[in-house]
């Protein structure tokens, strides 16, 4: 197939106005194939809009936007998604295995792959015992559970979830990152929306940060978060030549007594620290590698593009 | 996938009672329905056992079997067209605001599919609904009076096309408007309609053109009363059609093979419209 290789999600220019209501100015963004890809911002910041204009509900003013290297109204690429939205009522007259008969008809899945795919959703979403229970005797847990095997019914390539936890409990919120692990190694590229941080931290790979409609920060997690790195050291006998190498090194650096406070770029810094101190001449008595959390820099970065 | 939007809506009608509650109580209307026939008949025949009217109209009996078998017919009629507004009027529109379609339309189906497949669905139950009760009338005055009616299906074909003008005025109202609103403006549209036949059939036994044309501009605006006008017409015994009464509730002149294909026009025009506006819409 020749969308094997195109990135999951490229975004380029994509804008949205309402009225005179500017909802997406300018996103351009990509995901790659096989990464859980988080999607945050404030509330307002355009999440839910963006993601419409993804899934070919909302039409995009002006701008680009392509899943798997086909424009998004492209139905044969349409095959290959699972959606799961944020606000959903499905017809709730259906037993649990009548819904997902009638979405993988939806999907184009024959009948006798339906029957088998079926009860494996089920299971991987925690609901194997449910099968024949009609959907509007279920609580929002297990609502929000058959939508997420709705939105894997089809093996799909990309799976865009918009709040996939918003109604579960912790277990169940710890339910739903260990399959966003499992489908990650099935290879599975996820476009997670979520207001919880410390989730998207725990399973996200790469993470863009949006606000007002544009992308304010993007990159790995990990880089994102190095950037936010800071160690606390304690120094005895350093030198001016010492402490010179060491402001060389850092982003920031305040001396108190002994103690020092670096703000590094990135982790290699750390050892470069240590080996600036012990060449100098002073005794290294301790240090503390501080990661700064997602919260922390979700926080600044809004700030920042606030400002 | 038409087809399969169609077979799901057809479903969810059933399993959420509409067909079976409609149906329940419609079989309640035939009940005293044939109540009335068989004691009107029973009547009839005591005061009246040859059956004669006054000199030169001869039997009486297919005249008012005629009449009797309209009356339950303009009711069958009214009722699928209630049904019909009832069952779509939130369709669409409720489906937009819950969220239903928003796990549908991103899966491979075009938007079209779930228009026309709703249409599908739902134009299936009201023919269904309509043939049955309109055979149960006819069926009930043929049992009580001994009178056949003509043309059923002709009849029953153009009421079908009233019905479904009907469904197809609701579908596009669902794409523009909310539920409430929608349901609104389309019942109060089929009051229009209703009206201005009373208007046009008064009009005419007045011999007033004024009212005559408000008639005729009426339904050009909702053809859906003219249609029953000229299903009813096609019904009635040639007795009845003998006695060239004018009321405002049966068609007393032959159906226009124009307004037949302004009204099939009309009903395609509502459904593609209905798609174009859908396949617009920011949801």
């Amino acid at each position: 197939m020749d969308w094997a290789a195109a990135p999951a999600v490229e975004t380029v220019g994509l804008r949205k106005v309402f009225g005179s209501k500017v909802a997406v100015d300018s996103l351009t963004l990509t995901v790659e194939r096989g990464e859980v890809f988080g999607f945050l911002g404030p509330n307002g910041a355009g999440k839910t809009t963006a993601i419409k204009m993804l899934m070919g509900l909302v039409q995009p003013t002006a701008g680009q936007a392509r899943i798997l290297g086909r424009p998004v109204t492209d139905l044969s690429m349409r095959r290959h998604i699972g959606f799961l939205p944020e606000h959903f009522r499905f017809h709730d007259w259906l037993q649990a295995t009548e819904f997902l008969d009638w979405h993988g008809e939806l999907y184009g899945m024959s009948p006798a792959e339906r029957r088998k795919r079926i009860p494996e959703v089920l299971a991987a979403v925690g609901l194997a015992d449910v099968p024949h229970q009609r959907l509007h005797t279920f609580s929002k847990g297990m609502l929000q559970r058959i939508g997420l095997a709705q939105a894997l019914l089809n093996h799909p390539a990309v799976v865009f979830l918009d709040e996939p936890t918003s109604a579960l409990d912790p277990l169940g919120r710890r339910d739903v990152r260990d399959l966003i692990k499992q489908v990650k190694a099935e290879g599975v590229t996820v476009f997670l929306n979520s207001h919880l941080l410390s989730e998207i931290e725990m399973v996200c790979d790469r993470v863009a940060i949006i606000d007002h409609g544009r992308v304010v920060s993007q990159g790995r997690l990990n880089d994102l978060l190095a950037s936010q790195l800071e160690v606390d050291l304690r120094v005895e006998g350093l030198s001016a030549e010492g402490l010179a190498a060491l402001q060389a090194l850092s982003a920031s650096l305040s001396v108190t007594g002994d103690r020092l406070q670096a703000a590094v770029r990135q982790e290699e810094d750390i050892p470069r620290l240590v080996e600036a101190v012990v060449s100098s001449g002073a005794h290294l008595y301790e240090l503390t590698p501080r990661r700064r959390s997602l919260e922390d820099l979700f926080v600044r970065v809004i700030e920042e593009a606030e400002r | 996938m038409t087809w399969a939007v169609a077979r799901f809506t057809f479903r969810e009608a059933v399993r959420k009672k509409v067909l079976l509650g409609a149906l329940v109580l419609s079989v309640g209307f035939l009940v005293v329905y044939a109540l009335g026939a068989q004691l009107s008949y029973n009547d009839f025949a005591i005061h009246n056992p040859t059956m004669r009217g006054p000199a030169g109209v001869g039997s009486l009996k297919p005249v008012i079997a005629s009449a009797l078998s309209l009356a339950g017919l303009y009711v069958v009629n009214f009722l699928a067209g209630a049904l019909a507004i009832f069952t779509a009027v939130g369709t669409i529109a409720s489906e937009i605001d819950s969220g239903t379609l928003h796990a549908i339309l991103p899966k491979p189906i075009h938007r079209r599919d779930v228009v026309l497949g709703k249409w599908l669905g739902y134009a299936i139950m009201l023919v269904i609904y309509l043939a049955l009760m309109a055979t149960g009338v006819l069926l009930i005055i043929y049992v009580t009076w001994g009178q056949a009616q003509p043309q059923p299906l002709l009849g029953m074909a153009l009421m079908s096309l009233s019905t479904l003008l009907l469904l197809s005025l609701t579908i596009l109202g669902g794409t523009v408007f909310g539920v409430l609103a929608n349901g609104i403006v389309v019942f109060m549209l089929y009051g229009v309609g209703l009206m201005g036949g009373f208007v046009e059939q008064i009009g005419k036994l007045l011999s007033n053109d004024t009212m005559v044309n408000v008639g005729i501009v009426t339904s050009l605006i909702i053809p859906s009363d003219v249609l029953w006008k000229m299903a009813s017409y096609v019904m009635q015994s040639q007795a009845l059609l003998a006695q060239a009464v004018t009321t405002p509730f049966f068609g007393s002149s032959a159906p226009s093979s124009a307004m037949i294909v302004y009204a099939i026009v009309y009903t395609a025009v509502a459904v593609v419209l209905a798609v174009l506006i859908f396949n617009r819409r920011d949801l």
